[in-house]
């Protein structure tokens, strides 16, 4: 090719600008592909609250039950398990629950409205796996310092019956709480907080 | 003469096709180095299992049914009902293991000669990549069945990605298509599992073999065959790839199927740990198994996960074990390739993280024990401090001079003939003849019968003789 005479600098401006232009068109058609990915309309319709009974729980009793696939505790604690929960502090990452996912209401020293009903995210800060609900206190296997609580069985987190993680363990933060909010005393909606309803 | 039709379509073909130039390009007139040992099976062996995943995984997908609500029974529709749907299933998934063996030990054999240093940076560069790629692979195609350890699984493997500051957890929500593991998340592993990531693997082996092809095979004795040329140009210590090699080969393929159809026909769960119990049991995404483990391939990764008690840090060694690997061409200062003239201290060092490997793949199967973790953090220790201490460990090395040829391989004849002088007085060695106690009513041996009787002291020199052998071949 015989490049004599040819204004060089023109034919770099004419590479340069195709080669931009070509590259935010790329960006452009990458956007459908990439947002298709996202949770559809129907998966962020699915996230619809759930309505719960709670009037037949005994104390101490855990119920499970499914919101937007995930599965969120209603624990009915006892009075002793209340009083035990005041004495973890010292052992605990995040006590007061700084830097932990809950509602305002819930954001209080045992995470939740009524003192006695807990509610949360069953699935571990971690890596999300479902920790196991173990109330029996200072159990073979997890030793003298388990005051009841829940424990993670894929990488060893522990947490309070308040959902507070323990120092120590893999775990950032305290369990979830999900936006609930009741109904009447023995119904509980969960997906939608207290402040939501009362805006 | 008249030319034959046959003649006449091969040339009309290779006027338009250079298959010839191809086919002596990478076969007939590819020079190997003539000393490959049995460590330089496992690179075809890898090309093997790949063909078997892809052909299997065809089959697989004309009864498979990729929804939360099917999968799992379709699964066992294949294991029952479908004609000889079992054996394909399990070479599906015994293949899977067994690409991961053969690529470990693929990958071995790169330390142990140095196959990863100048000229071949990006052979290993272009082999890491493959690797990521074969994990991505396994782990979506482990989601597919929908039993409780692909649910799981995908569960926490998809939060490591939530451990990231600032962008994780939108990013793990792209990745799952939903708040949770869910159809979504299943259709589309589907998807990349049987079209995107195996085009990347075929794409990425064409580049690896093409790079390979570029600089030439590394060796045993790490030396560039390149460098002596006969008056024809070819390298004096090199052979044809074909039919040398093709047919050396074809007795590894050998070997490999017959393991391989071994596991297949007896023990294709290999005892929980090709295929795991839990995932007998349908997904539930109320409920996690009480012992969760990845399957044994990614078990050292994933104990390296568990050693480190902060969820990001956790995250971040995980992948720096693998990031880690990449850094190597760049990491060993060492002039020398092969291990047979490497000193002692990169010889210790790869012992020492051979047995850290192997100890964290097995500590990763196990549940998170308080003393299981210090054994995992200090494999953790030696697993990183091989690498990173390398470029200084390497530097310290006493290297032995590198011949100029290869060196003679001993032929198995030869290895046997060796053997066959030394034993007799091996066990002149270590026994000692003595007469045979006689019973009352074995009268007719009396008198004539000896035996050889274990000498403690014969074998206490063999023995220290052997370790003495085995220091000296360490220094």
């Amino acid at each position: 090719m015989n490049n004599k005479g040819v204004d060089q600098s023109k034919r770099q401006f004419l590479t340069t600008a195709l080669t931009v232009v070509g590259a935010v068109g790329t960006g452009y058609l990458a956007v459908p592909f990439l947002a298709q990915m996202q949770p559809s309309a129907k998966a962020m319709a699915a996230g619809a609250p759930v309505e719960v009974d709670i009037s037949k729980m005994e104390p101490g009793q855990l119920i499970r039950v499914a919101w937007r696939g995930k599965p969120v505790w209603i624990l009915n604690r006892t009075a002793q398990v209340l009083e035990t929960l005041k004495t973890l502090d010292n052992e605990l990452r995040d006590p007061l629950s700084q830097e932990s996912i809950q509602p305002e209401s819930s954001k209080n020293p045992v995470r939740s409205i009524k003192p006695e009903i807990f509610v949360a995210v069953g699935l571990c800060t971690h890596l999300g796996c479902s920790p196991t609900f173990r109330p029996e206190i200072a159990p073979n296997d997890l030793g003298d310092k388990w005051k009841g609580g829940f424990f993670c069985p894929c990488h060893g987190s522990w947490f309070d019956l308040a959902g507070r993680v323990y120092r120590g363990v893999p775990a950032p933060t305290n369990l979830e709480i999900p936006p609930y909010r009741y109904i009447t005393d023995t119904q509980l909606i969960v997906g939608e907080s207290a402040e939501e309803a009362s805006a | 003469m008249k030319r034959s039709r046959i003649t006449e379509v091969n040339d009309w073909f290779l006027e338009r096709f250079p298959l010839t130039k191809l086919w002596n390009e990478h076969m007939a007139h590819y020079y190997a180095p003539k000393n490959f040992n049995f460590w330089y099976f496992f690179g075809s062996l890898a090309l093997l299992v790949l063909v078997n995943q892809i052909l299997t995984g065809i089959f697989l997908t004309m009864n498979y049914k990729p929804d939360a609500k099917l999968a799992f029974d379709s699964v066992e529709y294949i294991m029952r009902d479908v004609n000889w749907g079992w054996l394909i299933r399990y070479m599906h998934s015994t293949g899977s293991s067994a690409f991961f063996i053969v690529v470990y030990l693929h990958m071995f054999r790169g330390l142990l000669y140095g196959s990863f240093k100048h000229p071949r940076e990006l052979i290993w560069i272009f082999g890491m990549l493959l690797f990521v790629a074969l994990m991505a692979e396994a782990f979506m195609g482990y989601l597919l069945p929908w039993g409780q350890m692909s649910y799981w699984g995908a569960q926490v493997i998809i939060s490591l990605f939530s451990a990231i500051p600032v962008i994780g957890d939108d990013l793990s929500l792209w990745l799952r298509g939903d708040y949770v593991v869910s159809d979504a998340t299943l259709n589309r592993f589907f998807a990349f599992h049987v079209i995107a990531v195996p085009l990347a693997l075929v794409m990425l082996v064409f580049l690896h073999i093409v790079a390979l092809h570029e600089v030439g095979s590394n060796n045993p004795d790490g030396i560039e065959i390149k460098k002596l040329k006969d008056p024809w140009g070819h390298p004096v210590d090199g052979i044809p790839f074909h039919p040398y090699y093709t047919v050396k080969d074809l007795v590894g393929v050998g070997v490999f199927m017959l393991f391989f159809a071994t596991v297949i026909f007896y023990m294709p769960e290999m005892g929980g740990y090709f295929l795991e119990h839990a995932n007998f049991i349908p997904a539930d995404p109320m409920k996690t198994p009480e012992h969760i483990a990845p399957v044994w391939y990614f078990t050292p990764f994933y104990a390296i996960l568990r050693a480190i008690p902060d969820k990001f840090a956790g995250v971040i060694g995980m992948g720096g074990a693998i990031v880690v690997l990449f850094l190597l061409p760049w990491l060993d200062r060492s002039p020398v390739k092969s291990i047979r003239y490497r000193g002692g201290i990169y010889k210790k060092a790869l012992c020492l993280f051979v047995i850290s490997f192997l100890a964290l793949g097995y500590l990763g199967t196990q549940p998170a024990t308080p003393t299981a973790t210090i054994f995992a953090r200090l494999f953790t220790t030696i697993y990183f401090g091989f690498f990173l201490l390398m470029p200084i460990y390497t530097r310290w090395e006493k290297t032995k001079p590198v011949p100029k040829r290869l060196t003679k391989v001993h032929s198995l004849e030869e290895q046997l003939h060796t053997l066959e002088e030394q034993l007799p007085t091996l066990i002149e060695e270590i026994t000692v003849l003595k007469p045979a106690a006689t019973e009352i009513g074995h009268s007719a041996f009396k008198g004539s019968s000896f035996t050889r009787q274990p000498n403690p002291e014969g074998i206490k020199n063999v023995i220290s003789r052997l370790v003495k052998k085995v220091k000296g071949s360490l220094d």
